[in-house]
């Protein structure tokens, strides 16, 4: 049989996706269910004085309002998953509904039940709240000022932690001939997938049993949290989370919602429901990037870079969200050096409290930040020494004769063949050709440029011992049940909780490939916590690597038992069985045979097997890697930009990753698609924008503007191969590659577009406004 | 904040002008409903709270394009895509086709009206300008009767019209005039968005001409010129000096530039339209 590994095979799941037959959070309807709305302050920063909900609960078809002095004792509060180590991180505490004081727009003040979803709204209306208005800012520099408000007493200067890494002093910038200074923004993004968060509970009084359908990318850590909140043993809370409609990064946090939907169908003995507004979504769920960097990067003629160091101001928003600390630290200082040999690097990381909504992973988490500062800073670099960027990143990567390689953070880079990876770029850009044939349209008074990334990233989060060092507080290992049936079909438990990524495909490859059925005969089970024993669920590219990898041991285990009984069957010594296209035979003798379906039946009939051989089939592995992995890649952007209106057309953009094994190309295309639009989103689009007091401007879909098909070219992808040497799939992960690359590749080739004006940076998004502000300044009319 | 829901209202569907104006008159706090495109939005967001909505779409009468010796009457229920697809609108005013073809995207040009467009009145849409470029006349009902209003008098403000309380806008007159060649250009920031500044361009027999820019201030702004320059220099000049006495509401440095810019594109497709 013709492996299955590497085939370009329709998404299994996609027929139920895409014709409205899937099974969202928002769909489950129990009998007696009653819904829940959400009063949230319109205030940045502000002191409750009152609250009166007389009115609401007098409203035919309200169940119950709570306010925040309702839960006290009652529900727990929120927790920050991720301390960082060597850091004074200030966990301060996070109430599900507000007590006395609200932090940021959006701050849940009020818990509204009732008996339809629209009385629960019209409820809200008739609560009224006395506020006084607190002094506040959404802005991380200012909030540092000695005079700025003060946002948690146990934060003082609004230091959410202070932390450092790395060594790069300062003789190495002394001695360097060239030392590059930029300050670079990095706007906060808001994080939209298509399904927003909703969550149902059940509680059942009788056995005690709370049940909660909710929109996780991570069920058993919904759990182990949700468990502790509500006070709820572990054994006696369910989560499930059927199809989720997207993530990146946004289900990965515990949120007050989820916490309050529960508390109240205890309280009630009654089904709760809240599902939350698109608006809602843009006020409460959680942002990401949002940081102010000054960097120096610094490096000699000849084009070598010797150092970069960096201070960043991260905004954290107004409390700690789940895995938020671990963004800008873990996740972005620890990959700044790159793909270059550079030998010192350096970050000092302030996490910064602001009247602001919570930040935490989004698509890249941290990565996509330190890539943007380190691509523009060569590019930067490169202008400074007149040399092409290209040659730059040419001379600087790590060659591959190095890997395993220890970047200057000390991680351990697993393989790669980044040189590899720029040419073919470069020859599917036709790079040297487009330069002379910009020197020509320059001439003719056109702006194009070329924008060019290498990157490598992390991905395969991670080994759990590391993940303890870091300061995360879980493992990262992944757990798979592969239980074969009496008749051969086979069911798939993963703690993997993919959510529109494409594994319940991939997984099914992975396990119709070792044990040579059809892909039709594997069933992957996924998100919920009582048909899965554990899980540390889908994020940080490891689903496959972590999560793929549990998978092949798990059904590894079940060949060598199979392979054991049907040597019984065969009458031959174990070690005389080949398993091959889909039949266990005697080796040599391919006509003495069994097939894989006699042999599952046999082990559950349990009639004659051999000694020591328990009964049934089930091969389980808790797989913890032993390392990361390390995606890389080159993306090439070209652009024009139209000297009048400053509008940036992305002309061409060509990505080539190395995920390691591509297990199903057009899966793999689809995610380095995806990520690369979300990434432009960011370079040309996106980003939220708080006023002076805090409120979001930007909470809509007219106001924040999102990315969408008809603005992109057909990408130009391809892969190079380098296996991870360390998981028996020696795959990477490309679930985040396209995110973290496109987004200065595309500001790269902009910046390129507009050399003529000699303009350094632009503050993103580059929207046309900018683009052509930038130009007039610059001054010079091409 | 959060909501998903419009408030609770009483709605009506009546089947005649009169009846809805009859509804209009008794109704308090009632408004029109016709494509929705920009009331349901509103209202979901509990921006706008009618008490009432009269949903005309029943009314078969305003859903027509009717070409006669002098004019084009289009009704108010004459949806954009309508518009932007419509033989005898692309004969007699291409223009018009084409600017419709800009708004939103298909879903909304499906279900929009020109009638909802006008009464809005968004200063970035496309629709008021192209009927104050074309020198169109509203036809508006009230219990009373019609009357009608020049485009360039309708549009009085930031998304205010001349429209009375009680009164609806029924039709669209929209003068046919073979010498006068029109082209349109727009600028979004994003295609699919509402446009930040457009302008119409008309050159008529006579060497004189007239621009309508949108997205500059707060309604269309009409500016006749006596004589449009077939000189390119002069021409820039003209368009110069004209939007540096627009009233810019907002970044009025880059809409300024783009008055001059898309007004020159318009110019340059009046240009193409003549050698078509
Ligand atoms: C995502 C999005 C993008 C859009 N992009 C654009 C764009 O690029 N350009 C653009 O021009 N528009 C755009 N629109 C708006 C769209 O064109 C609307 O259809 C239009 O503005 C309103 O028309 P409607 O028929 O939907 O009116 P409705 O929303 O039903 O009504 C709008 C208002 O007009 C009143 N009204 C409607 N008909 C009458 C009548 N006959 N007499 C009196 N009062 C009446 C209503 O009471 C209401 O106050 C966009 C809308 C959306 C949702």
């Amino acid at each position: 049989m013709a492996t299955v590994l590497g085939q370009r095979l329709r998404r299994k799941e996609d027929p139920r996706l895409i014709t409205g037959k899937g099974q969202y959070t928002d769909d489950v309807q129990l009998p007696g269910l009653v819904y829940a709305s959400i009063l949230r302050s319109p205030h940045a920063h502000a002191r409750i004085l009152r609250v009166d909900a007389s009115l609401a609960r007098e409203m035919d078809g309200v169940l119950a309002v709570y306010t925040g002095e309702d839960l006290e004792g009652k529900l727990g509060t929120i927790p920050t998953a991720w301390l960082p180590p060597d850091s004074d991180i200030r966990t301060v505490p996070h109430s599900a509904l507000a007590v006395h004081r609200v932090r940021y727009v959006g701050d849940g003040v009020a818990l509204v039940v009732a008996s339809s979803r629209s009385i629960a709204e019209d409820a809200l209306d008739v609560i009224s709240v006395d506020y006084e208005v607190l002094p506040g800012t959404a802005d991380q520099e200012i909030a540092m000022k000695p005079d700025a408000a003060q946002l948690h007493e146990d934060a003082p200067g609004n230091v959410a932690f202070h932390w450092q890494v790395g060594h790069a002093p300062d003789d190495v910038f002394a001695h360097a001939e060239v030392t590059v200074r930029q300050r670079i923004r990095q706007q906060r993004l808001i994080p939209n997938p298509m399904e927003p968060r909703s969550a149902v509970a059940q509680y059942n009084e009788s056995t005690g049993d709370m049940t909660i359908w909710a929109t996780s990318q991570n069920p058993h850590i919904h759990r182990f949290l949700l468990s502790g909140i509500l006070g709820i043993p572990e054994h006696k809370v369910r989560i499930v989370a059927i199809d989720v409609g997207g993530g990146f990064g946004a289900k990965i946090a515990c949120y007050p919602d989820e916490a309050l939907v529960a508390f109240a169908a205890r309280e009630l003995g009654r089904p709760v429901k809240w599902t939350e507004s698109r608006r809602e979504h843009f006020l409460v769920t959680t942002h990401g990037r949002d940081h102010i960097e000054d960097i120096e990067l610094a490096g000699n003629r000849d084009g070598t870079l010797v150092g970069i160091r960096v201070k960043v101001l991260a905004n954290m928003g107004a409390y700690l969200s789940t895995a938020a600390p671990g963004v800008p630290t873990i996740l972005f200082a620890l990959i700044l050096p790159g793909p270059y040999t550079i030998p010192y690097a350096a970050a000092d990381v302030y996490g910064v409290f602001t009247n602001s909504t919570p930040t935490d992973a989004y698509r890249g988490a941290g990565r996509p930040e330190a890539t943007y500062l380190l691509e523009r800073m060569v590019d930067l670099f490169a202008r400074e020494i007149g040399m092409d960027p290209v040659e730059v990143r040419r001379k600087n990567l790590i060659p591959r004769h190095q890997f395993p390689y220890h970047n200057a953070m000390g991680l351990e880079y697993d393989s790669g063949n980044y040189h590899l990876a720029l040419d073919k770029a470069l020859e599917m850009a036709g790079y040297e050709e487009f330069r002379r044939e910009q020197s020509r349209l320059r001439e003719e008074g056109k702006l194009v440029g070329i924008g060019c990334t290498t990157y490598v990233e992390i991905c395969g989060l991670g080994p759990s011992q590391v993940a303890g060092a870091v300061g995360f507080q879980g493992g990262l290992w992944e757990s798979s049940q592969v239980r074969v049936h009496p008749t051969g079909k086979v069911t798939v438990f993963t703690g993997s909780s993919p959510h529109g990524q494409g594994e319940e495909t991939t997984f099914a490859q992975i396990v119709a490939d070792r044990l040579h059925i059809p892909m039709a005969d594997v069933e992957i089970v996924h998100g919920d916590t009582d048909r899965i024993s554990m899980g540390w669920g889908t994020y940080g590219s490891r689903s496959t690597p972590v999560g793929g990898s549990a998978l092949a041991v798990a059904t590894e285990r079940v060949v060598e038992k199979a392979k054991k009984i049907a040597a019984h069957m065969l009458e031959i010594g174990e070690s005389d069985v080949e398993f091959d296209e889909g039949r266990f035979h005697a080796k040599g003798a391919p006509g003495r045979s069994v097939s894989f379906q006699d042999v599952t039946l046999q082990a559950y009939l349990a009639w004659n097997l051999p000694a020591g051989v328990e009964p049934a089939l089930e091969g389980r592995a808790f797989y913890d890697p032993v390392n990361f992995t390390y995606s890389f890649g080159t993306h090439l952007a070209l652009v024009e930009v139209d000297k009048d209106t400053g509008e940036v057309e992305l002309k061409r953009y060509i990505a080539v990753d190395d995920c390691g094994r591509v297990l199903n190309p057009l899966i793999a295309e689809g995610q380095v698609h995806g990520g690369i639009v979300q990434g432009v989103g960011q370079a040309l689009y996106e980003g939220a924008i708080y006023d002076e007091d805090g409120q979001l401007m930007t909470g809509t879909f007219m106001d924040y503007a999102m990315p969408k098909a008809r603005f992109f070219p057909t990408f130009e992808t391809a892969f190079t191969e380098t296996p991870s040497p360390h998981n028996p799939l020696g795959v990477k992960g490309i679930g985040e590659t396209g995110t973290i690359a496109s987004t200065p590749t595309v500001v790269n080739a902009v910046m390129d577009a507009l050399q003529p004006f000699g303009v350094r940076d632009i503050p993103m998004p580059l929207t046309p406004e900018r683009v052509w502000g930038a130009m007039q300044k610059g001054g010079m009319e091409a | 904040m959060g909501r998903l829901k419009p408030n609770s209202f009483a709605y009506y569907r009546p089947n005649s002008v009169a009846s809805a104006l009859q509804c209009l008159a008794t109704q308090p706090d009632a408004k029109i409903l016709a494509g929705g495109q920009s009331l349901v939005p509103a209202m979901n967001f509990r921006l706008s709270r009618p008490a009432c909505l009269i949903d005309i779409n029943g009314i078969e009468a305003l859903a027509h394009v009717e070409v006669c010796a002098d004019k084009v009457v289009l009704g108010a229920l004459v949806h954009h895509q309508q518009i932007h697809e419509h033989p005898s609108i692309r004969q007699h005013f291409p223009v018009l086709a084409e600017a419709a073809g800009e708004i939103g995207h298909l879903a909304i040009r499906n279900r929009g009206t020109l009638g909802g467009s006008l009464v809005h009145a968004d200063p970035a849409s496309e629709l008021p300008a192209a009927m104050v470029a074309l020198r169109a006349v509203m036809e508006v009902a009230g219990v009373d009767g019609t009357r009608r209003i020049p485009a360039a008098e309708f549009f009085v403000g930031w998304m205010t019209t001349a429209l009375d309380t009680g009164e609806m806008l029924v039709s669209v007159h929209v003068p046919l005039s073979s010498s006068s060649v029109y082209g349109f250009a727009e600028f979004a920031r994003r295609p699919g968005d509402f446009a930040y500044v457009g302008a119409f361009v008309e050159r008529a027999a006579n060497e004189s001409g007239a621009v309508t820019w949108f997205g500059v201030s707060d309604k269309p702004e009409y500016r006749p010129m006596s004589a449009l320059p077939r000189d390119a220099a002069a021409r820039q000049a003209e368009w110069q000096q004209l939007a540096a006495k627009l009233e810019v509401l907002d970044e009025p440095r880059m809409r300024r530039k783009l008055a001059v810019v898309l007004a020159e594109r318009a110019y340059q497709k009046v240009e193409e339209a003549k050698i078509g």
